[in-house]
């Protein structure tokens, strides 16, 4: 067996009387990525944070140890001073975070940002570091890659700023390669896509891989050993067809039927006679944007045409940019289209102004994606709830309220008390049950879901779409599902939509969409979910 | 544990960080306990005062401070002390009524602006930026000029030399509250303006108001002794720490009490408010509070047990 680049052993991490990491102990090889896997907040980062002496928490404190080896003298992480951990960061071991959009300084060009760890360790000069920007920029598959190292990081997409990001992890030759959730923030085809550029470089740098994830499905495709971690403890440690194949836990096993998986059972069929509630005919929007070089459009959707029954789901699905939620706010009063019509149940939805579009808010009810800023923070659950029903008069006086604001929360499965909590006592999913008992408080004949799922952890996803696929059986609901992963629409859907720059597609009912896919796309977005099997499994 | 986990429950436990992180701060719990002291002389100083604020005694004129008068005594043989203490109020008086008038007004025009947008935007705030170029002062000899000198006069001048900036903060901060999810939802919800309003926006701009308001008192109280110093503001006789000095500037070198304690209680009173409102700015502002919170930990105790963990992934990742 050989010598591990990083071996942890009895990690534990303390802040007041509170221990956050449970004695957690695991090694990666070279070439090996070791995948650590958990819901939020069980500790996951934490973990890795402290045992590469990052942790930058005020009043933590840090005991085992963390061993980082090394051609003379192994390196002890735990405890070490300042001045050694700074040779180490960015020298030794390169670090992704997962929010691509924050973690660039938006001041610097990118050649800038990717050479500064190349002059402060491996002291190059100039144009030596410049030089290697280049073949860096290049490794990671960047389009034009002369012209993108004098770019800012405004101008390059999500995926390509996470391309930098690993390059510039990757800049200095690093044994161990952190990757912190680097692709939750992203589509499923542009995660695809950095989990196989990051397997390259593995092997290209033969750099040892941590990588963090709460989806299995993904750490299926990336890791060679796993680590299942619940409340800072590792509950589970081995190999990654073990954990697949034979999982010990509980816990390992609710991870892995909550991942979101092609081929997965749809709906129930919905009834096909059933009234048309939603027609939109050639919906077109146009955004101006001012510029600093001068005024354009952006055309969000062009000439979108669909229809949805009572009771029925449409999944509407799409990479970021292509359009999707323009359709929501469109639908919904918040942006203005500039041609088209829809129609819910004879009423124009488009043009209503006055009493008319109050009425007409009352049917259509929206379900955003983060459930930290779609709820105020200064004002508690049942506020929240009850203010569709203040608005539309929908039940007369304080206590009628309060009666109706507990039946909605037992509804979305909480009990009638969390009326009395602000957002921030409540865990992401808590959150958006909240957030769709509020949608429901009207009673409306259409609910707008606008990737209202996206941000959750895969465990809490799978509850909640659970939740929602059971209120449309018991209350005949009317769903427009948009989502990036066709894994998820799949489970939720009666027709898919699948759009790309504002345009149709693709447009059928799901079963003969994902039996039968036409477009190229299409197969595109299907082939970017991470598979039911692990990686390792296929490969032998 | 993920960003979003983090980020808002940041908001929430930032308020309870922000009450420890007050208490932390030496120099604000002074600041506090002096504006206590100070707003307990303004609201009791006519039944406190040792000799009636008028009472002359011209035998015992310009008397050094002594056991009886323990800041001395005024060309006529007035009290200082008792004088100070009533110009204290008067002083809290005129500075509440005016802060009041012009948060009151300034939010309302400056949430409005902000809310509605569009041209109705454009006009008032070139309104309020047309009145924000007037000096303070010349603003002030304005009212004062045609309405006559008075106390209420002086409240109205300052008043409305503080009313655009309260109008702008309460724009700026309306401006990125309006564009989150949860003013969005309501829209889509057809939720009326006015619970928009009131439920949404304003509750979550109160933070950098309530620091204005403290710093605007602190420059309200001095505007007010510049006003009466010039004869513009409270008239004689009532008792007003700027006309003190004024009056006391012919006995400058006969009576050096006569000018200092009026001035010391002015320097008290508004060092007290700018303190204050810095210690507040500080722990409302997230980015000052980092700061904060680094130089504290640079010093600090191993056992320390200020923050949760459930916050140093957010704080990594958006920093």
């Amino acid at each position: 067996m050989a010598e591990p680049v990083l071996s942890v052993r009895d990690l534990r991490v303390r802040i007041g009387t509170r221990e956050i990491v449970r004695g957690v102990s695991f090694d990666v090889e070279r070439e090996k990525t070791l995948g650590i896997v958990g819901e939020s907040g069980s500790g996951k980062s934490m973990t890795v944070l402290a045992a590469t002496g990052l942790l930058d928490a005020p009043g933590a404190v840090v005991t085992g140890t963390s061993t980082l080896a090394g051609q003379s003298a192994p390196t002890q992480l735990v405890g070490a001073s300042g001045r050694t951990l700074r040779e180490v960061h960015g020298g030794r071991i390169g670090f992704v975070f997962q929010d691509p959009g924050t973690s660039l300084n938006p001041l610097l060009t990118i050649e800038r940002q990717i050479t500064e760890s190349l002059e402060a360790h491996r002291k190059m000069t100039r144009r030596q570091a410049n030089a290697r920007a280049l073949e860096l920029i290049e490794a990671v598959g960047l389009p034009d890659p002369a012209t993108r190292l004098n770019s800012y990081p405004h101008q390059l997409s999500g995926g390509q700023r996470q391309r930098v990001m690993i390059a510039i992890a990757l800049a200095c030759d690093p044994e161990l390669l952190i990757a912190d959730e680097p692709t939750t923030s992203l589509d499923v085809t542009t995660q695809s896509q950095i989990i196989e550029l990051v397997r390259d470089l593995q092997r290209d740098f033969g750099a040892a891989v941590v990588w963090i994830s709460h989806d299995l499905g993904v750490i299926g495709q990336v890791a060679d050993d796993v680590t299942v971690l619940q409340d800072g403890e590792a509950v589970e440690q081995a190999p990654i067809l073990d954990v697949f194949d034979k999982p010990q836990q509980a816990y390992t096993k609710e991870l892995l039927e909550s991942r979101p998986l092609i081929g997965a059972t749809g709906p129930p069929p919905a009834d096909a006679d059933a009234a048309v509630l939603l027609r939109v005919e050639g919906l077109d929007v146009r955004f101006p944007v001012t510029t600093a070089v001068g005024r354009s459009t952006v055309h969000a959707v062009k000439d979108l045409s669909f229809q949805i029954r009572r009771g029925s789901t449409l999944g509407l699905v799409g990479e970021s940019g292509s359009g999707k939620s323009t359709v929501a706010a469109a639908l919904t009063g918040l942006v203005e289209p500039n041609s088209g019509s829809a129609s819910l149940g004879g009423v124009d939805v488009l043009n209503v102004r006055g009493r008319a579009e109050k009425a007409l808010r009352r049917r259509i009810s929206l379900v955003f994606q983060d459930p930290f800023s779609s709820l105020n923070p200064r004002t508690r659950a049942g506020t929240a709830i009850a203010e569709p029903l203040q608005v539309h008069r929908l039940a007369h006086g304080k206590q009628a309220r309060q009666k109706r604001v507990g039946e909605l929360l037992e509804l979305v499965g909480l009990s009638a008390s969390f009326a009395s909590r602000y957002p921030h006592e409540l865990s992401g999913g808590q959150r958006q049950r909240v957030s769709i008992a509020r949608a429901l408080a009207t009673e409306p004949d259409l609910l707008i879901l606008d990737e209202s799922t996206a941000s959750l952890d895969v465990s809490v996803q799978s509850r909640v779409l659970d939740l929602l696929a059971q209120l449309q059986r018991e209350l005949r609901l009317t769903y427009l599902f948009i989502g990036h992963d066709l894994a998820v629409i799949q489970r939720m859907s009666h027709d898919v939509l699948v759009m790309r720059d504002g345009q149709a597609v693709e447009y059928r009912p799901a079963h003969e969409l994902f039996d039968n896919p036409e477009s190229d796309y299409t197969r595109t977005l299907l082939a970017a979910v991470p598979p039911a099997r692990p990686r390792a499994a296929i490969s032998g | 544990m993920t960003t979003r986990e983090t980020t808002g429950a940041a908001e929430e436990q930032s308020r309870i960080a922000a009450v420890r992180l007050l208490a932390g701060n030496p120099v604000t719990v002074v600041s506090a306990v002096v504006l206590a002291m100070v707003a307990v002389v303004a609201v009791t100083a006519q039944w406190i005062v040792p000799f009636g604020i008028n009472d002359v005694d011209v035998p015992n004129a310009l008397r050094p401070p002594s056991g009886e008068h323990w800041f001395g005594t005024d060309e006529l043989g007035r009290d200082v002390l008792s004088r100070v203490l009533v110009g204290v109020q008067a002083s809290m008086r005129v500075a509440v009524v005016s802060v009041a008038f012009a948060v009151v007004v300034g939010v309302t025009i400056g949430v409005v602006a902000g809310y509605r947008g569009g041209w109705l935007d454009t006009v008032v705030m070139r309104i309020v930026d047309v009145m924000f170029a007037f000096p303070v002062l010349l603003l002030a000899l304005a009212v004062v000029a045609i309405l006559g000198p008075g106390i209420t006069t002086t409240i109205l001048a300052i008043g409305i030399v503080y009313t655009p900036i309260f109008a702008r903060v309460a724009r700026a901060a309306t401006l990125s509250v309006r564009v989150e999810p949860f003013v969005q939802v309501s829209r889509t919800m057809g939720t009326g303006h006015l619970y928009m309003l009131v439920r949404h926006i304003l509750p979550n701009i109160t933070g950098p108001l309530i620091v204005q308001t403290s710093l605007s008192l602190a420059f309200a109280i001095l505007s007010e002794a510049a006003l009466s110093f010039l004869g513009l503001g409270i008239q004689p006789p009532q008792p007003s720490l700027g006309r003190m000095i004024f009056d006391s500037q012919g006995f400058v070198t006969l009576a050096w009490w006569m000018a200092v304690f009026p001035g010391a209680a002015i320097v008290v009173a508004v060092l007290a408010f700018n303190l204050f409102g810095d210690g507040l700015r500080d722990v409302l502002d997230p980015k000052q509070r980092t700061m904060i919170e680094a130089r504290r930990r640079a010093g600090a105790d191993i056992g320390g047990r200020r923050r949760a963990g459930a916050d140093i992934g957010g704080r990594r990742r958006s920093g």
